[in-house]
């Protein structure tokens, strides 16, 4: 069996609401495996961002432990944590974060300025090559059509080879064929051996993953579990 | 090592291509409104105190120039003034007036003459003797007599011109001379006698022929009125008032004019004279001699005082200019630093998910605080530039060469330094601001 990329142990969240304290996650524990493919599945408020921001090493829960590669991301500091996020992590947003400043090849490699860890342009253009953007290496996002801009955000995550890429509702804005090159992106990623959690509510999406874990709000999970 | 190594070695393949200051540099061509914003503010306080201190500089050439005008012309306006009391007071009488031994002193004071004599061998004695000091002499014979044919009180005055003194050749006459025979009058007494011998209307003119003490005159000169004694004072040849006064070969008084050159060298004067005539007493004249020396004094003075005064107004003008640069520096500098934090702050406000990005991807909050400094770092060396670019060339337009700046020391290289640095300080806090950002919070609103 292959070890757990991510593990997320007895994990809880809330936030400061105007009524007061909206909890968000209680007691959430989960374990995605190396070259597992992961969908977490659930409606807007069910806390899908909330997790994906934990376990990228983002958000500090309020309980629980959660573990990337090997490291306690939480009990280390906040510039190992970065080195963490660095290292092993590789993120694809909804709204794909590119610099508008920086050109298709600049976006890839800017990930590579954080430890100076040595990613070249020629395994940026390899991995642009690897979603169809040779042609657009010099281009700035804003030349870019909405498929394509997902496309340099997932070359930009893949580009330090992570062991754990998380993606958040990256197919939401885009048309199927670009959704379908995003999915199967992913799918690839988890096969060549990383550990690749999406979060999605769309069910055509999480049909493409080993394994989909429906996510619900808190206090209609608690009703639920009440027998 | 290795590690080391290997981390330059990779910067090399990014290089600059792909470094903290190449994104900084590509963020100031995308936002570059802000970044001209920044220049212009630090070329602007740069520019301020750079022009304060040329004009501070053009201020002490002019003023210079203007002083040094002014002084050529006060100059000359003094010289001009000295020359004119010099001539002004020349005719109007002595410094020393030497008498006999046994003179009364008193009687002069109240009388104007003395009434004793001496001889007139006195003055030859005199004139012969090689004085260093006394430029002229004059031997006269003068009384206050009563005249009927003008029915006043006059005051007869016989003098033989001037003397010539030994080694020093003949000068011009200092007191015109007036021949046997010839008379000069006062303003009173020609218009007493006009109103005797001419009918109503006539006047007196050179060469006409008067009567006064009994004998007759040919009148020689008519001075104009004085408003002073001089209107009731008759001159005539020495010769004709020892015989008007029944007193030949005798002279009252031996006026001596002294150096006019400065009114501390009477004592030296006084000495000389009275080691040649013994049977005499030597006085200081309070004349109008001794005003024209006082006048050269007080207009050498004036002089000073007015040249001290430029001088000083001048030195005053530079100091309130230089208080007022000493106000505008900081107060330039204050509110650079403040429009420089707020463009800074708004920079980082409007790069807000920009930086939560770069946090995301793995930067340290020391890359981060580098993105914001580098950038402020960019816009305070540009501004500086500019500002001192466009200083020297308005200096340049101005006719100023570049050396002004050099006179002023250490404040160019601080400018230099200090701009900059000033542009890192403003942008210190939202730089801080910026690298302690959580990326989940910027991220979580970017998300959500």
């Amino acid at each position: 069996m292959n070890p757990a990329i991510l593990r997320l142990e007895n994990v809880s969240k809330s936030f400061a609401g105007p009524r007061g304290e909206v909890r968000v996650l209680r007691g959430l524990s989960l374990d995605i495996n190396a070259g597992e493919f992961v969908a977490m599945q659930g409606a807007s408020g069910a806390g899908k961002t909330t997790l994906l921001l934990l376990a990228g090493a983002m958000l500090r829960p309020e309980t629980g432990r959660v573990v990337v590669n090997g490291v306690d991301v939480y009990a280390a500091g906040a510039e190992e944590r970065a080195h963490c996020r660095s290292r092993h992590i590789g993120f694809v947003f909804q709204q794909f974060h590119l610099v508008p400043y920086l050109s298709v090849l600049q976006n890839v490699l800017a990930p590579g300025i954080a430890f100076a860890n040595g990613e070249t342009n020629g395994r940026a253009e390899e991995v642009l090559a690897r979603f169809g953007m040779t042609h657009r290496l010099h281009h700035r996002p804003a030349q870019l059509s909405s498929g394509e801009r997902q496309r340099v955000a997932l070359a930009r995550a893949l580009l330090h080879r992570p062991a754990l890429v998380l993606a958040d509702e990256p197919t939401g804005n885009l048309d199927l064929e670009n959704g379908r090159i995003v999915l199967d992106a992913l799918a690839e990623v988890a096969k060549e051996g990383a550990a690749v959690l999406l979060v999605t509510h769309d069910p055509g999406a999480s049909a493409r993953a080993h394994r989909v874990i429906p996510l619900k709000p808190v206090e209609q999970a608690a009703s639920l579990l009440q027998p | 090592m290795r590690v080391v190594l290997t981390r330059i070695f990779a910067f090399a393949k990014v290089g600059l291509f792909m470094s903290i200051f190449g994104i900084v540099l590509r963020e100031i061509v995308y936002r570059r409104l802000g970044f001209v914003l920044g220049v212009f503010t630090i070329a602007l306080a740069v520019g301020c105190v750079l022009g304060q201190l040329l004009i501070l500089e053009q201020h002490d050439r002019r003023s210079e120039v203007i002083l040094t005008v002014h002084e050529a012309a006060y100059e000359k306006e003094l010289a001009d003034l000295e020359d004119d009391i010099r001539v002004f007071t020349k005719n109007l009488g002595f410094n020393l007036v030497i008498f006999p031994k046994d003179a009364n002193l008193a009687h002069f004071s109240s009388k104007g003459y003395i009434d004793s004599t001496m001889p007139q061998e006195y003055a030859d004695r005199l004139a012969k003797t090689p004085l260093v000091s006394v430029n002229h002499l004059l031997p006269v014979l003068e009384k206050r007599v009563f005249a009927p044919e003008v029915d006043l009180e006059i005051k007869l005055v016989g003098t033989i011109g001037e003397l010539a003194i030994a080694k020093k050749g003949k000068k011009k006459p200092f007191l015109e001379p007036v021949a046997t025979g010839k008379i000069i009058l006062g303003n009173e007494l020609r218009r007493r006698l006009e109103g005797k011998t001419k009918p109503a209307g006539g006047t007196l003119n050179p060469g006409d022929k008067i009567t006064l003490l009994g004998r007759v005159f040919t009148i020689h000169k008519l001075q104009p009125k004085h408003l002073g004694p001089e209107d009731t004072t008759a001159w005539v040849h020495l010769k004709d008032a020892q015989e008007i006064f029944d007193q030949p070969g005798r002279i009252n008084a031996l006026y001596a004019l002294g150096c006019n050159c400065s009114a501390g060298r009477m004592g030296v004067i006084r000495e000389e004279i009275e080691a040649v005539l013994p049977e005499t007493q030597v006085e200081e004249f309070e004349t109008k001699a001794m005003a024209r020396a006082e006048s050269r004094t007080r207009a050498a003075q004036t002089r000073k005082s007015i040249l001290d005064q430029a001088g000083k107004e001048r030195t005053e003008l530079r100091d309130q200019k230089e208080a007022f640069l000493g106000v505008l520096v900081p107060l330039v500098t204050l509110a650079a630093l403040t429009l420089l934090g707020v463009i800074a702050w708004t920079n980082m406000r409007e790069r807000r998910g920009e930086i939560g990005l770069y946090r995301a991807l793995g930067w340290r909050s020391s890359q981060i605080l580098a993105l914001v400094l580098l950038r402020a770092l960019v816009v305070g060396v540009t501004g500086t530039v500019l500002g001192l670019l466009v200083v020297l060339a308005a200096g340049r337009m101005q006719g100023e060469g570049y050396d002004w700046i050099a006179t002023h020391g250490i404040v160019l290289p601080v400018l230099l330094l200090g701009a900059p640095i000033a542009s890192l300080i403003a942008a210190w806090i939202p730089a801080l601001y910026a690298a302690r950002q959580d990326p989940a919070d910027i991220l979580q609103q970017e998300l959500t």
